[in-house]
This record gives structure tokens, sequence and C-alpha cells, in this order.
């Protein structure tokens, strides 16, 4: 690792004064993936600013029955919290299903929301890409991408977002609050994260000077049955080939409300809007979830390493959408 | 043979006072930021017993407890840690657990074993606090939700951030809910 | 202890045995509380540390490495590069009649050319004050390449393979009779191919070197299962005397195979220390270890076999395709347990080679039985599934009597009692045979078995057994923990040989200064010391009754060793046991501290005359007899059927692996093996790019070695039953466990599903 300053930062407003006045600095949380990647080279803040002494760890619940979740909350804490298991399950357990006991004590919401793809290119700097440095090609497109991304991809980056939290936030319509000197935005996470097109390097609409201060949810009753549904290469501790995250709410055998996203197929946290606008109305059932699936899925580009999770991604959907319709225990 | 020209002297500069809590004595440090918190345990406070198995978070080898939660030293920075109370396997002083490992064997070449030890303690303490697991049942619609028995697949579930290439993993879990009952 | 008199009465009760026992290991406290130091962890004064630059083109040479940068990060005290290292003196080339001369993983003369042979290479290293000086300062390096057509492709150079020669150690081609024309003729036959992909050790402690010069005398603490060829290959290359090569490694985290040789860490490491006159320590990082430690070669084979409508097996054939390295590596003997499990009319085994651009494989747990049986054994599944058999009932109508391809006696064979035993407590009389047949709710279930194989090797081990007036023993002898407890079993060892309590034994080991034992691997230390021991123990008895017999007063005067027995602390007459005298009496009588016996010499003739004993056993045994630990995995498997996850659900591993020393340490062995080879087998793969030959998964989040979760309760059972050839009965089990796995798993998968993967692992992808 290279050599930084490091300042710990007190309250939010000296936070956003210290990135303002350095460019190359960054904020660190619970450090699991910058320590990470200031380790391998690809990140090298000449300032490492400390926001985990933010008096931004609380839970809150909103007027109107939304949540507002600090951003720097532990993602141990965030699962467990009670509020968050009743209302939004899925969102607890797409956080119990990621990395370990131990680094979810560590990892913090605005980390979590802000964590860097997975590809092996990305992480070895003898390799080509795009994301790492601008314009130098794609060595994953004809190498190892049985992990990388079917939906979303371009010819410049086909890296998949590894975030199980942020699929769960996608389908809860999240809101994240972000401040920085020239004031606070709001941004929906559904435009929080970039799609990769010809600048893979920008992975999110956060200006280099903004911090992340707090996600909201809002109040979604049918998030009470909801569920996270996790498929990987190992039984834990391991990322995503697929998931997917939905509720449901089916009255008289007919879908009434649906949300559902995907993880571990795309360039970013997939909102399925499409499968969710033809499933709302239809008759609840595997004909339905097939037809829903399949839509989604019919843009997906596979290669020959990663082609089976369209497949998967399809079966995926259908099963978690049975298991929340009861039909399936 | 040749010494190379250019031995320097030691370095000076760029470290900062690191105050920590070790083991419930107060320890301070000068470190460079870089020096992540289980290189401070190991290489200045050559508290040994703390493994690195990886340096990426990927094996819990370098399990300590943080103000009682278990954390991965490697990927944090030790001045991070300021002023925190900080527990590694040489703090773990009451043996229960330690002696339930002899006894199930749950170790062969012992590498993997004070994160695995430091994890349970840390996992132990989650169960009590009623934290959930992946592995939790979890029934919709329940207004009271109820806290998950420490079955072996229960077990299994938390401790999945703790490798062990010698596969000692059944004694390891025995062990645990030995002294879990 | 009781004393010996004459009122007690009488005991005709077997003395206490230690052996046999689940006793706890010995060094249990060392390991739970963090005082176990491992090589990374020996404080020095002034110490300083090192770090590796990796090549990152697969062939070629460098043509500028610029160190500037990295010389100007403070406290970075050398950085050594093929332009300012010292000169290594040239290494044995190998030959298989002097084991150390293969001691070393590559061929190549570390930071002594321009050449690049592999991708990751270590073109550089960084010695520094501070382990973060070091790695920082090692990311400064920067190094230009001419870059050279390089040939990393195993699966596209498959056909460019050429046949395996033979040596002393691993056999070419062997045959029995026409396998081919008897497989065309065979009225059932399967003709199948597998693979299996590059796998790595990854033991969870790094490969890490603290290296400290003394003028010529070096003392290195090194991570390595062989103590005492580390010794000699240092020695040989820094052009030292080997006397003054101390190498001390009383802990290792795990090895494997992957410690079993001298790689790139160990000799960079004492030159750094050489260079800079400081103590250094290297301590890999996961991704050096992946560039600079070999791993499992990966495989293509071919199994083939025929039988006869009743299912006897007419034909037998298992060829296959590995690679070594341009600059080293052995071939991996694949087909090696195939001419020993089924009583096959004919047979055909052979093994084929091709040369790679990349870092020589090694060995890892088990080579050749491992990954070869998982495709004997899955191909006999599925020539059972073609005959309407149950897979045992095949295995059954096709277990030997004699050793198949030769006709050689089994030392001792009970695999036929390891299946019933296996079956019984399994329960497979539930497993309806129609696969798919069986469910549990959503999940498909699916019951598989395998036969596991591995013949034990036995090397020659020197030690000696000290036994002193207040009734303690030492045994000293240079072998390495790795977690197999050789400690613990060898003080059992010596408690019940020379009739002690265990408490009193303390073992010695881990250290060069040791009379020297082999190197830990293929399962061959357990037996080895114990020959030793129990020949030095056999020694220690007969001068403590020479000295006893020298003074009028013992009990033991006129008495033979063969009408005595070892029990109280003392020598008894068999079936008197009252009659005798204990050890602190015969050497307080005589005026001695202590008496010593010593097996084997480490030095000049007398360590010719060990080389030369061992090989002639090892030729004789090896005329006689066929040997090996044998056992039945039966596995459950829990197949999703909607996303083709699988989980492991149960185990049942039945053994015979002669006699069980201690059953817990045993089990734990065993287990060990079964969980690696449910790694192999679903998750776990190295991913070397076929255009560069790099290693893209260098980590242990993104190499698959299964966890907790992964891992089902895994019984274990034995038959217990002593090997009449082996010390004590013993054989090695360290490898046994992991062979056989893989299949078992493919198999239960196949009940299942109705699906066969036959390329390794079986992710869920192979399932949708
Ligand atoms: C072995 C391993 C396995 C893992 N497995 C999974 C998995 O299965 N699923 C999964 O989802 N994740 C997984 N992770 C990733 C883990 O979830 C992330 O590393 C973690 O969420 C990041 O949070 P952090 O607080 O540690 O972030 P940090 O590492 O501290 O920061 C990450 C980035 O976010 C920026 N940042 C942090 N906080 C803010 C803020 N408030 N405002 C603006 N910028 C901010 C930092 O500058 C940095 O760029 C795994 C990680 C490891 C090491
Ligand atoms: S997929 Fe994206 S992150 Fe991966 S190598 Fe290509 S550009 Fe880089
Ligand atoms: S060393 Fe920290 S997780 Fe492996
Ligand atoms: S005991 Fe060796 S890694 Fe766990």
């Amino acid at each position: 690792m290279r050599s930084f300053a490091y300042v710990s930062a007190p309250d939010v407003a000296s936070a956003i004064t210290a990135i303002g006045a350095s460019p190359n600095a960054k904020f660190i949380g619970g450090g699991t993936n910058l320590v990470d990647l200031m380790r391998e080279d690809i990140e090298t803040p000449d300032t490492v600013i400390d926001i985990t002494r933010l008096p931004l760890t609380g839970i809150e619940e909103l007027p109107g029955g939304g949540v507002r979740i600090g951003a720097l909350v532990r993602n141990s804490h965030l699962a467990a919290d009670r509020l968050i298991r009743t209302r939004y399950p899925m969102l607890s357990q797409a956080l119990l299903s990621g990395a370990s006991g131990q680094l979810r004590n560590m990892a913090t919401v605005g980390g979590n929301l802000l964590q860097r793809t997975r590809c092996a290119y990305f992480y070895d700097s003898a390799a080509a890409c795009n994301k790492r440095e601008p314009g130098s090609g794609c060595d994953a497109i004809g190498g190892f991408n049985r992990n990388l991304g079917v939906l979303g991809v371009s010819e410049s980056c086909i890296a998949t977002n590894p975030s199980d939290m942020c699929v769960a936030l996608a389908a809860l319509d999240a809101i994240v609050e972000v401040e920085s000197v020239r004031g606070t935005r709001r941004i929906p996470l559904a435009d929080f994260h970039r799609l990769p097109g010809s600048t893979p390097h920008l992975e999110t609409e956060l200006a280099a000077d903004e911090l992340v201060t707090a996600v909201e949810l809002p109040a979604l009753p049918v998030a009470a049955k909801s569920r996270y549904r996790k498929v990987r290469d190992r039984s834990s501790y391991a990322f995503a080939l697929v998931s997917v995250a939905a509720a449901l709410d089916v009255r008289d055998g007919m879908v009434s409300e649906v949300r559902l996203a995907l993880g571990g197929v795309a360039t970013k946290p997939w909102r399925a809007h499409e499968a969710e606008r033809i499933l709302l109305g239809a008759p609840a059932g595997e004909e339905s979830y097939q037809r829903a699936a399949a839509a989604e899925l019919s843009a997906a580009v596979g290669r020959p390493e990663n082609e089976f999770k369209i497949e998967l991604a399809r079966r995926a959907i259908v099963a978690t959408l049975r298991a929340l319709d009861g039909s399936v225990a | 043979m040749t010494l190379h020209p250019e031995v320097r002297p030691r370095p000076a500069g760029h470290t900062m006072e690191v105050r920590l809590r070790v083991n419930g004595a107060d320890r301070t440090l000068q470190l460079a930021p870089q020096v992540s918190l289980l290189d401070a345990l190991r290489e200045h406070l050559g508290l040994m017993g703390t493994k690195k198995g990886c340096d990426q978070g990927a094996c819990g080898a370098c399990t300590v407890l943080a103000d009682g939660e278990r954390i991965n030293a490697c990927l944090t920075l030790a001045v991070q840690y300021t002023g925190r109370e900080i527990t590694t396997i040489e703090g773990v002083t009451d043996g229960e657990l330690q002696r339930a490992f002899v006894r199930h064997d749950g170790f062969q070449c012992g590498y993997c074993t004070s994160g695995q030890i430091c994890s349970a303690i840390g996992m132990l303490a989650e169960h009590a606090a009623g934290m959930p697991s992946a592995v939790t049942e979890h029934r919709h619609g329940d207004a009271e939700l109820t806290d998950a028995e420490l079955t072996q697949a229960e077990i299994r579930e938390r401790m999945s951030g703790n490798l062990c290439r010698c596969g000692a993993y059944n004694g390891i879990v025995d062990a645990i809910q030995e002294v879990a009952r | 202890m009781t004393q010996t008199e004459v009122a007690s009465p009488p005991r005709s009760e077997a003395k206490e045995l230690s052996v046999g026992k689940p006793i706890d290991r010995v060094d249990g406290t060392a390991k739970t509380t963090g005082t176990a130091r491992f090589s990374a962890e020996y404080p020095y004064p002034d110490l300083a540390h090192a770090a590796l630059v990796h090549a990152t083109v697969a062939r070629g040479r460098i043509t500028a490495i610029d160190t500037a940068d990295a010389s100007a990060v403070e406290g970075v005290l050398a950085v050594l590069t093929h332009e300012n290292a010292p000169a290594l003196k040239p290494a044995l080339s190998p030959s298989p009649l002097n084991l150390s001369s293969m001691v070393s993983g590559t061929s190549l003369d570390y930071l002594n050319t321009d050449e690049v042979h592999w991708n990751g290479q270590p073109v550089a290293v960084v010695v520094a004050e501070t382990l973060d000086a070091a790695r920082h300062a090692a990311l400064l390096v920067r190094v230009t390449y001419d870059q050279l057509p390089a040939t990393v492709d195993f699966a596209a150079e498959e056909k460019n393979a050429t046949p395996v020669k033979g040596d002393l150690i691993s056999p070419g081609e062997e045959k029995k009779g026409d396998a081919e024309a008897a497989l065309a003729a065979a009225p059932v036959s399967v003709d199948l191919r597998f693979t299996t992909p590059p796998y790595h050790h990854n033991a969870i402690e790094p490969h890490a070197t603290t290296a400290a010069w003394d003028g010529d005398r070096l003392t290195v603490h090194d991570a390595t299962q062989s103590i005492d060829w580390v010794r000699k290959h240092l020695a040989l290359r820094f052009g030292v005397p080997v006397a003054g090569v101390r190498v001390i490694a009383p802990y290792v985290g795990g090895g494997f195979g992957g410690k079993g040789s001298v790689w790139a860490g160990t000799i960079l490491a004492a030159m750094a220390a050489r260079v800079t006159g400081r103590p250094v320590r290297m301590v890999l990082t996961r991704e050096s270890i992946y560039h600079t430690v070999g791993g499992r070669t990966p495989s293509a084979q071919r199994v083939a076999l025929g039988a006869d409508a009743d299912g006897r097996m007419t034909a037998l054939i298992h060829t296959s395709v590995s690679r070594i390295g341009r600059i080293g590596g052995r071939p991996e003997p694949v087909t090696a347990a195939s001419g020993h499990l089924y009583d096959a009319a004919t047979i055909l085994l052979q093994q084929n080679i091709v040369e790679l651009d990349l870092l020589p494989n090694t060995f890892m747990r088990a080579p050749g039985e491992s990954i070869g049986t998982f495709a004997l054994e899955a191909a006999v599944d599925e020539l059972a599934g073609e005959l309407g058999l149950d897979p045992i009932e095949l295995r059954m109508r096709n277990e030997p009597a004699k050793n198949p391809l030769d006709g050689k006696d089994f030392s001792n064979r009970m695999l036929r009692e390891a299946y019933a035993l296996g079956a019984e407590k399994f329960g497979w009389s539930r497993r309806t045979p129609q696969p798919g047949s069986m469910r549990d709710g959503r999940w498909l279930v699916g019951m598989g078995v395998a036969s596991a194989y591995h013949p034990p090797v036995q090397l020659n081990a020197n030690i000696t057994v000290r036994l002193s007036v207040d009734g303690t023993v030492v045994v000293r002898c240079g072998f390495q923990e790795m977690g197999m407890g050789g400690a613990t079993v060898q003080g059992q060892i010596a408690a019940d040989a020379l009739g002690v309590p265990l408490a009193s034994v303390k073992v010695e080991y881990g250290d060069s200064e040791l009379p020297i034992a082999p190197m830990a691997g293929g399962a061959t230390q357990t037996a080895s010391v114990a020959t030793a021991l129990l020949a030095a123990c056999d020694k220690l008895k007969r001068s403590m009754l020479a000295l006893a017999r020298r003074s009028g007063e013992s009990p033991l005067r006129g008495q033979r060793l063969d009408r005595l027995e070892a029990r109280d602390g003392g020598l008894y007459q068999i079936g008197k046991p009252g009659v005798g005298e204990k050890y602190t009496d015969i050497l307080g009588r005589a005026g001695r501290p202590s008496v010593d016996a010593a097996v084997g010499s480490d030095t000049g003739l007398g360590a010719v005359a060990g080389q030369v004993r061992f090989m002639t056993k090892f030729l004789r045994d090896r005329r006689r007899w066929v040997k090996a630990a044998t056992g039945a995995h039966f596995c459950e498997v829990r197949v999703d059927p909607d996303t083709g996850e699988v989980r492991v659900s149960r185990w049942v591993g039945s053994f015979d692996v002669g006699t069980v020393i201690n059953p817990k340490t045993a089990s734990s062995q065993l287990r060990g093996g079964i969980v690696m080879g449910i790694g192999m087998a679903m998750s776990e793969q190295t991913l070397i790019d076929p255009r560069t030959g790099r290693i893209m998964n260098p980590s242990l989040s993104e190499y698959h070695v299964p966890v907790h979760a992964d891992v089902p309760p895994i019984e274990i059972h034995y038959l217990n039953e002593p090997d009449p050839t082996m010390p004590l009965g013993l054989r090695g089990l360290g490898e046994v466990g992991i062979t056989g796995v893989a299949a078992a798993l493919a198999n239960a998968v196949h009940h299942a599903t109705g699906r066969r993967v036959r390329d390794l692992p079986i992710t869920l992808d192979k399932l949708l």
C-alpha cells in the first residue's frame, strides 16, 4: 500500500470540508473494500478521511412508516434491526447473505453502496481494464467472466456490481441522501449507480466530494412479505452468481403488488421493471412468473462462460416468486 | 557477496500516535497510517496469536474482538481503532472454549484456531443479542421475531467467515455447541 | 504408579496402553491460546522485511528494471534484481536416487537471470525496515520485457502430450493383456472422458521464512514440510557447510504438499538477509503464494471399462494427460490407483504429459490418486448403471484377491469389510436405485459411494530416545508437525513401548539440530518415525536390562528381554508382574543420570548405510507386497431442482488404515482429507488465463475452499486391523481420506439428478 495522510472527521461538516480540500482524498468506513483495493494498488488516495466517528449510526422510523438509516450503520446492525426485519425482511436477508459475520460488523451502509466490482481483471493491475484504466481495453470480455454480467453490459465493461444490500435497496425504491459543501441531494437508488456504457470508470452519480449521509426507505407494506434469494458457488461467504430480491402481494389470485430486483447478473443493482410490469395484475402462478422472468432477461447478453446466468436467473426469479406466493413452503 | 549500496536509516516521520486498549492494557504506538490493525498487533505489539492468512478479508484467521464485536483485523487501519478495546486470543482467559476445542480436536495445524476462537466468542454474543443469520427461519407476518436456536446449521453459517484448510470444521462446531449449551 | 512389591496382588490384566486411545493433542493448549509460534513469528532485533515483485508476462526477457522510485521509499534497505543479486550456486540435478535433489520446486536460479519463465515469476525483492515500506516499494518497481511466445493453454496442448517414461519411483505404462481388444469385445462397456482443473493447496498459514546469517552460519525459520531438505538445499545454493545451516519449524500451519519443496520465498529470504546483513522475514502474500508455489496439475483422463453381463470386468483402461512446467515439476501419477482396485482380466494404464511455460506443478495431497480415483470411481458407477447393478455389488464382484496387475499379495486388504461396515452405518439399503427417485421436500436427494486408495511410503528416520533417572523420556526426531498430531502419536508409541505414562514422554521435533527425519508427505511420516522409534525403544530397553544385570541386586539379573515386558515404568517378567524393576531404580542404583539410544546416523557412513538400508527394504517390500490404506466413502447430497445448488448433507467414511494409534487425531486427518475432497469436487479451481498464463483468482475469496457451511457432520469408522507388514500394523492415513471423495460426490449428484458431471468442479451451472 502506498502511504497517505490520515484524518479522522468528528462531524459531517468537517468531513465534507476535508474532502472538498483534497481532490485525491477518499472516505473510509469499515475499510473492507477500500483497504483491500489500496493494498492491490487499485485505489491510491493521498488522503484518507475516517468517517467512522460521524454520528450517522441511527436507524429511525419516519412518519408514514418509512425508515431512515444512517450511512455509518454497520451491515450486521442493520440486518438485526427489528424494524428492518419486520418491514423489509429482504434487506435483512440480503445483508446476512453477504460476506461474513466479521465483515458485516465492519462494513457500513455507505461503504456497501460504493463497493467496487470483483472482476478478476479489475483486481490485477497487469491486465487491461477500462474501469481501472480508461481506454486500456477489457480483458474480461474474452477471459474469465463467469462471475460477470449479462444485463446492462457494454462493449467496454461487463463487470457486475457485487453488492447484495443494493439489490434489496433497488427493489425497495430507496433514496440515498448525500451531502457536500454545496448542500444536500437526494438520489433515488435507481439512479445512484451508472451503467458502464463507454465510461465504466464512472460508477455512481456521487461526486468525488460528496458524502453519503443516509439511506431512506419509503413505507412499503408489500415489503413485509419479501425475500432475498442468493445463489452462489459456496453455501456461504461467496458473492452472488444470481440473486433475487422480491416482494409480492396476491389478492384473489392476482398479483396486486410486486417488487423485483436482481443481483449478480448486472452491471448495477438491477430493478426488474419489465418483469414487474408483466406481473402486476396477472394471475399469480408459474405461467406469469415464467413470462415475467423471460421478458426481463430477453435483453441479456451471455458469453460462453456466463451464459448460464440467464437460465439461472430465470429459474431463481420463478422460484423466489413461487416461495412468496405460498405455493411452496 | 556485495552489500547493496543503499542501506538506509530507520524511517522517521509520517507516523501517528495510536492509542489502543489491548487485552485490558493501554498501549501507545507510533504508526504510519497504512499499518493495519493486524500488523499493529503482530509486528508492533508482538502479539503473534492473531494470524494473517490472506490479508484480504477472506479467511478469518485475523479475527479479533473490538469492543466485543468480531472483526477482521487485516482490512482495517489501526488508527481507526484509536481508543477502542481490542481483545486478541492472548486476552481470552476463561479457557472454557479453548478446552472444548482441544477435547473435540477442533484444529489440526492450529493456524486458524485463534481466529476461530475469537470469532466463536463474538458469534455467541451476537446470538445471545438476538442477531439472526442467513439460515434463521423467518416467518412472514410474525410481529414477534423468534430468536434462532443455536443448531449446528446456525453455527456453521455464522462461523463461515473462518476458513480451516485442515478441515477441522466438525470438531469446531461440536466444541462451540458444547460451550453454548 | 504402583511400587513393585511381592505382596501386591498378581495382576493378570493387560498393561495400560496409550496406543488406540483418543488422546487429546499434546500441543492443544499452545494452539488454542495463541502461544504456538509459526515461522513468521520469531522476534529478531533489527529484523527487516521483504516483499516480492512478480513478472507480468509468461515468457521473455527483462529489458529494463527501474528501481529508483522503490529505493527512494523511506526505510527501503535494498532492491534486489537480476542486475545486483548475488549468484546462487547450481542446484543438484533431480534424481530419484537422492530424494533431496528433488526438493527444488523449479530449476530456476532466482534473480540470477533476465529470463522470465512464467507469469508471476519473482523478478525483484524489496527489503525494508518495515513490512509496509517493503510492500509499498514493491509496487514501484517498474519492469519492461521483451516478450516471447509462450505455451500456457493446457486444453489446447493436450493433443501434443507425450507418454511419461517410468522411473524408480513411478512406472510409465502398465498393462496386463490386450485391454483395447477386450474392451471392444465386452458386452457391456463405458468409455468416458473426465477432466480436473488445477488446484492450489491454500494452507491458511502463508509461506513464510525468517532468515538470519551469522558469518556463514544461517538460521532459518521456514514454513516447510521438509526441514532436512531445506537445510541441504540452502547450504548448496549459498555454498556454505550443511552443518552451519539450521532450519527450525516446530509448527507449520498446514502444508498438503505445498510446503514440501523449496520455493522462491525461502531462497530469496536467505538471499535478502545475506545481502543486507540483517535478519529478514519474508511472508508471502496470498497472491505471491499462487505466483511462486506450484499447485496441482490439471488433468484430462480417459477411463474405459468393459464387463461381461454379470459385471465381471474384462477390461480396465485408464489414461491421462497432465502437465509439468518447462522448468520443473514431476508428472502426477494420475493412474496410480487403477491397477489395484479391480480384478479386471485386462488392464492398460498410461500417462501422458505436456510441458508448459507455467510455474511447475507440485505434489498436493495424494498426488495421482486423488484426481485419478475421481475418474475411475465415477466410471465404475456409470458401469454399474449400464449393468443395472448396485455400485457396491459391482465392486464386490470385482474385488481382487491378489493385486490385479501382477498377482502380488496384498499385505492386508479389507475393502470388502470397509464397504459392509460403511453401508450399515450409512443406511445404504434405504437408497432407491433410480436417479431422481429420492426427495426431501423440495430437495432432490442423492447417495453415492466410491473407494479410497492410497499406498503408504516408508522413509528412513533417525531418532534418539533418552530415559532419565527422574523417569522422564525424551524422544528427539526432526520430523515436522503440520497438524497430523505427530508429537502426540509418537509420544503414545514411546509410552507403550517403554511402559511409561504418556505424561512423562516429551517429543522434540521440528528442528534440523535433531536427528534427521523424512519430509512430511505421502502419508509417510508416522510409520517412518514409528519404525525408528520402536527400534530405539528396543535398544533402550536392552541397555537398561544390561545395566540392571550388572548389579547383583536387581530382580532382573539373569533375565532375557524376550521374557520381559515394559510396563509400570520398568521391565517386568511376562506373566509375573511382581518380578522386575523400575527404570528409575535401575538408573539410580547404577548412578547414571540417563541412558540414551540412537537409531540411524545423520552423517558420513552411517547416513549412507541408512540410505542403502532404506532403498533395499523399499525395493524388497515392493517386490513382495502391495500395501495400501483403503476405504469406502458414502455420501448424501441434496440438490435444489431450480438452481442446481448442491449441499452435501451426510458423510460416512469407513477405512482400513491398519492400526489406529489415536482415533481422535486420525479421524481429524481423514475428515480433513474428505473436506479437501469436497472442495476439489464442488468448488475449487485455479483460473489460469489461457492467453497469458496468469492466475486470475489468487485469493481466498475467489478460490473457493469449503467453508463451515459446506461441510456436514462426517462419521469415520475403522476396521482397525493391523497391517502385518508395517510397524505396529499402522499405515499412513494423511492422504487416503481425499481419494475417492470427488467420485462419491459426482455419483451422488447423478443419483439425485440423473446428470453425470465429468468435469470438476461440479458447479451448479453444470446441473441446470
Ligand atoms: C472476502 C469478502 C467477501 C465479501 N462478500 C460480500 C458479499 O457476499 N456480498 C456483498 O454485498 N459484499 C461482500 N463483500 C463486500 C463488503 O460488503 C464491502 O466491502 C463493504 O460493504 C464495504 O463497506 P465498508 O464500510 O467497509 O467500505 P469502505 O471499504 O470503507 O469503503 C468503500 C468505498 O466507499 C466509500 N465510502 C464509504 N463510506 C462512504 C460514505 N459515507 N460516503 C461516501 N463514500 C463512502 C469509500 O471511500 C470507498 O471508496 C465482501 C468483502 C470481502 C472482503
Ligand atoms: S469487465 Fe469491466 S472491470 Fe472487468 S476488466 Fe473489463 S472493464 Fe475492467
Ligand atoms: S487475514 Fe484477515 S481475513 Fe484472512
Ligand atoms: S487447523 Fe489448520 S487451518 Fe484450521
